[in-house]
């Protein structure tokens, strides 16, 4: 243990980073006690006396009073032992150095701490750079610490393949030499670091083009550290790109996502179009050929909620589905001879209301359909009531909103039930509770013009089925081929409870209510 | 105040409070208040000399803790200077099975429970999280949110009274400790709320160091705070917090009548923090030099020191064995403070769920790799 010892001005406050010399209370050459006051130093928060943190003889004071002194620098020096007898000229200042010339703190602080590191034998136990040793120079100064470290990189390089930048072309670097960035170590040695340099110095001499995982592409050295977020880090490695050839626009010269994107864009376009050497582009002005052309839309509200839903839907319960294709043509019949009834005078009325009905009916014939997997419980929930969902396309995204106790309806009430469903959802006012309980759904994409799909299970719902657009088609009728209203049904189902011999009778019966509406209401209604 | 005078219980004048000792180191026999309660004390040499120890060791111990977070050692450092005969005189009239839920500043308190003063500092440096066994010691932890442990108090007094624990000299009973400015605060109402109603065994003790950080005494009240408690339904009263006697006799007896199924006592020892809020504040920013030298000479510890010397109590070797004793265990608290260890990355998955869980068990897994994966890896 060194005899001197340095004491670096702490952070007095809750992340200060800097504070002013208003007094010194001792001078070079005075013996202190422990816990001594010693100075006064005026932050943000407050103005207060540091006491001594050793007993000794000061050795040496780094700033006058009314300097500014970032936190992490040195501001005195104290000889620890000083009955060992004078020190050897080695280890530090003369206990006679005089005061070091009141040049502005922001430049002593780059000196003083360059001088400290050459012989760091002055400073306590702490490495250089580390919390509680000497700051390197030339700091940016960030609201909590010590501020990130410009000099050589204490971090060590990671061992093994896990990195993409060690490759079976990289010659491996001697643990001697492991310092600055992984593209510093291996395209130029450890360049000593005597002054803050620019945060991205020229590229060295092109290589010949190589992948972008080759750390020889990549040969822009930055002397310092790179300031970027964890999650960016990430995104780099992930990306193969060195954050130290990338030039960042954030705060403070910080690396950000778009900037790795870019350098990671360019890099690639730069490698598959140009032959010529990457670095240049790739550092400075890479071609901007997504950032401005691509649209960055946060996840959230619906978006996000559906996105879960369908997830946790399609890869928790095994889908399975179902086509079938219907002449309609009664069904539409029946739907003009219903508008023409007073009852349903004033209420619109459409073929997803006889769609609707249909389902309802073949639920009653077949409940397991009208079921819920409950793994938790290691129960299938079967349900004696059907809240039967309805997809719906709002501004705001998918939801299903859910007409509860659908099977107790009467036709008329149906009708206006989904009138109302659908226009709730249209403006955008659907409580939550009218999308919470659902318990089978039907998806219209037939209002699309789309034939049919393979819908995705709401969330705890069995089957789903999908209501394609009703065309009119050559079909065969009566052993003639005829124009007919066609339509395709779609019905996905969860395949851990329904079965394809329940799925389809269930289907079956939902095109056959669809074929004769009358009839089925007769027979099974 | 004169000897045996009579205080309002409910009634006394702002500024008015039981006192047994005062500035200048009068012993004041008994207090009696309207209720026809009287407090006093009845020390032998010993005991008033293990005061006097309690408080100049605790004043030290503090002491060190604001230079070493000046010297960059602690993240922060709330001092008690000042408090420290509120604190003393209330921790020592706990019995060992009673209960004591601190807020931050609660050093003293800590100190006469018989724990070791390095306990906090971990929370303090920043390298634990500030957690130990409350059971073991009786003794919450150290609760940051203002108010929040007088609502976790009233919860554990409660269980007393269900645990059947009260009702007798032997009975159990809760302090909560707060500060003035925690009065305003919804969690120290509604604890009285559900105290008074259920008539839970707990003593709020309220040191009333005149200032919420910067928030002067008159913005949180417009009645002495001790006042308060009679709108919740159960006694109130004011102690001279800068007087150990004082706060001991009307601690214990508010305890006493808590652990004998009287109910709870709001306590509001009247002190002042002669120091910053925490080491992050500036206090003379908002608070005149002449207010702070009125209090310093109300010290408590020098009414105590000029008792005891009057009364031939404490000579000049005590004094002076009680202050190296202190400047002993201060630097002996600097060092082992020093010698906390950082602590390892991957202990931030301990402490999670009480018996592990295999989703944290996994994410610690991944992380230690995630670590092993640099080289020179020594965790």
């Amino acid at each position: 243990m060194s005899r001197i010892k340095e004491f670096n001005l702490p952070d007095l406050g809750e992340g200060l980073t800097e504070g002013e010399i208003l007094a010194w209370l001792v001078k070079v050459g005075d013996t202190i006690e422990l816990n001594q006051p010693i100075v006064e130093v005026e932050t943000a928060k407050a103005a207060v006396e540091i006491p001594a943190k050793w007993g000794g003889v000061v050795t040496r004071i780094f700033h006058e009073a009314g300097s500014v002194v970032e936190v992490g620098n040195p501001i005195i020096a104290i000889d620890t032992d000083p009955s060992a007898g004078p020190l050897p000229t080695s280890s530090g200042p003369a206990p006679e150095t005089p005061v070091a010339s009141p040049t502005p703190a922001t430049s002593i602080a780059s000196s003083a701490s360059s001088a400290s590191s050459a012989s760091s034998a002055s400073e306590g136990e702490v490495e250089a750079g580390l919390i509680g040793g000497p700051a390197p120079g030339g700091r940016t100064a960030v609201l909590v610490g010590y501020g990130p470290r410009t000099t050589t990189a204490k971090r060590r390089p990671r061992s093994g393949t896990a990195t993409p930048f060690t490759t079976a072309t990289t010659p491996t670097p001697p643990p001697a030499a492991a310092g600055g960035s992984q593209a510093a170590t291996v395209a130029v040695p450890p360049a000593p670091v005597v002054q803050p340099a620019p945060p991205v110095v020229p590229p060295a001499p092109a290589v010949p083009n190589r992948t972008v995982q080759d750390p020889t592409v990549q040969v822009a050295v930055r002397v310092g550290p790179v300031l970027a977020k964890p999650p960016v880090r990430k995104l780099a490695r992930d990306l193969g790109v060195d954050l130290a050839t990338v030039a960042g626009t954030g705060p403070m010269g910080s690396v950000t996502r778009e900037d790795v994107h870019r350098i990671a864009e360019g890099a690639k376009q730069t490698v598959t179009e140009t032959p010529a050497p990457v670095t240049a582009p790739a550092i400075t002005a890479a071609p901007v050929l997504d950032g401005a052309r691509e649209q960055r839309i946060p996840v959230k509200g619906v978006r996000k909620l559906t996105a879960e839903n369908m997830v946790a839907s399609a890869f928790t319960a095994p889908h399975v589905t179902e086509f079938l294709t219907v002449d309609v043509t009664r069904s539409m019949k029946t739907l003009d001879k219903l508008k023409a009834r007073p009852e349903f005078a004033e209420t619109r009325i459409s073929p997803l209301l006889l769609v609707a009905k249909a389902v309802l009916v073949a639920a009653k014939r077949h409940p397991m359909v009208n079921s819920t997997w409950s793994g938790g419980t290691g129960e299938i929930v079967v349900k004696d009531y059907v809240n039967l969902g309805i997809a719906a396309a709002t501004e705001r995204g998918l939801i299903v909103p859910n007409i509860k106790d659908a099977g107790r309806l009467t036709l008329r009430e149906l009708a206006d039930a989904l009138n109302a469903l659908v226009k709730t959802a249209k403006s955008g006012r659907t409580p939550p509770s009218d999308m919470s309980g659902g318990t089978l759904s039907i998806t219209n994409v037939g209002v699309f013009g789309i034939d049919t799909g393979t819908p995705i299970l709401p969330p705890g719902e069995s089957a789903i089925l999908a209501f394609g657009a009703i065309r009119p088609t050559p079909w065969v009728h009566k052993g003639k081929i005829k124009i007919r209203q066609v339509t395709t049904l779609g019905l996905s189902f969860d395949h851990r409870i329904i079965d394809g011999e329940l799925g389809s009778r269930f289907l079956r019966d939902v095109g056959t209510f669809l074929e004769d509406p009358e009839a089925a209401m007769l027979r099974w209604a | 105040m004169a000897k045996g005078e009579s205080v309002a219980g409910a009634d006394i004048p702002a500024g008015g409070f039981v006192q047994l000792l005062t500035p200048d180191g009068e012993r004041v026999d008994s207090v009696t208040t309207t209720d026809g309660t009287t407090y006093s004390v009845d020390f032998t040499d010993e005991e008033y000399r293990g005061l006097y120890r309690d408080l100049v060791t605790v004043r030290r111990l503090d002491t060190e803790a604001v230079a070493l977070q000046r010297q960059g050692e602690l993240g922060i450092w709330a001092s008690l200077l000042g408090q420290e005969a509120a604190q003393v005189g209330s921790g020592r009239a706990l019995r060992p099975q009673d209960m004591a839920f601190p807020t931050y500043r609660e050093h003293g308190v800590l100190y006469t429970r018989g724990i070791d003063p390095i306990m906090p500092f971990g929370l303090f440096r920043g390298v634990d999280q500030g957690g130990w066994d409350p059971n073991e010691f009786k003794f919450n932890t150290y609760t940051i949110v203002i108010g929040s442990q007088t609502l976790h108090a009233t919860g554990y007094a409660m269980g007393i009274t269900m645990d059947g624990k009260i009702g007798s000299g032997d009975g159990e009973a809760v302090i909560a400790y707060f500060g003035d400015g925690a009065t305003s605060q919804g969690e120290v109402n509604e604890s009285f709320v559900w105290s008074g109603v259920f008539n839970a065994p707990i003593v709020f003790f309220c040191q009333n160091n005149q200032y919420a950080i910067s928030e002067p005494l008159e913005r949180q009240t417009r009645v002495p705070l001790y006042q308060r408690a009679g709108g919740y339904g159960f006694p109130g009263i004011r102690v001279d917090g800068n007087d150990v006697l004082a706060s001991f006799a009307v601690t214990r007896q508010a305890l006493d009548n808590a652990r004998n199924g009287q109910g709870p006592t709001l306590i509001e020892a009247y002190t002042y923090r002669m120091g910053a809020h925490t080491s992050s504040d500036d206090p003379t920013r908002y608070r005149m030099a002449g207010e702070v030298e009125a209090w310093k000479a109300k010290d408590p510890i020098s009414r105590l020191k000029t008792f005891l010397t009057k009364q031939k109590i404490g000579k000049k070797d005590f004094f002076a064995e009680v202050d190296a004793d202190a400047d002993k265990k201060a630097l002996d608290l600097r060092e082992r403070v020093l010698a906390m260890p950082d602590p390892q990355p991957v202990t931030i998955f301990d402490n999670v769920y009480p018996n592990g869980s295999p989703e944290v068990d996994a994410q610690r897994k991944a992380f230690v790799e995630y670590q092993a994966s640099f080289e020179g890896s020594g965790h």
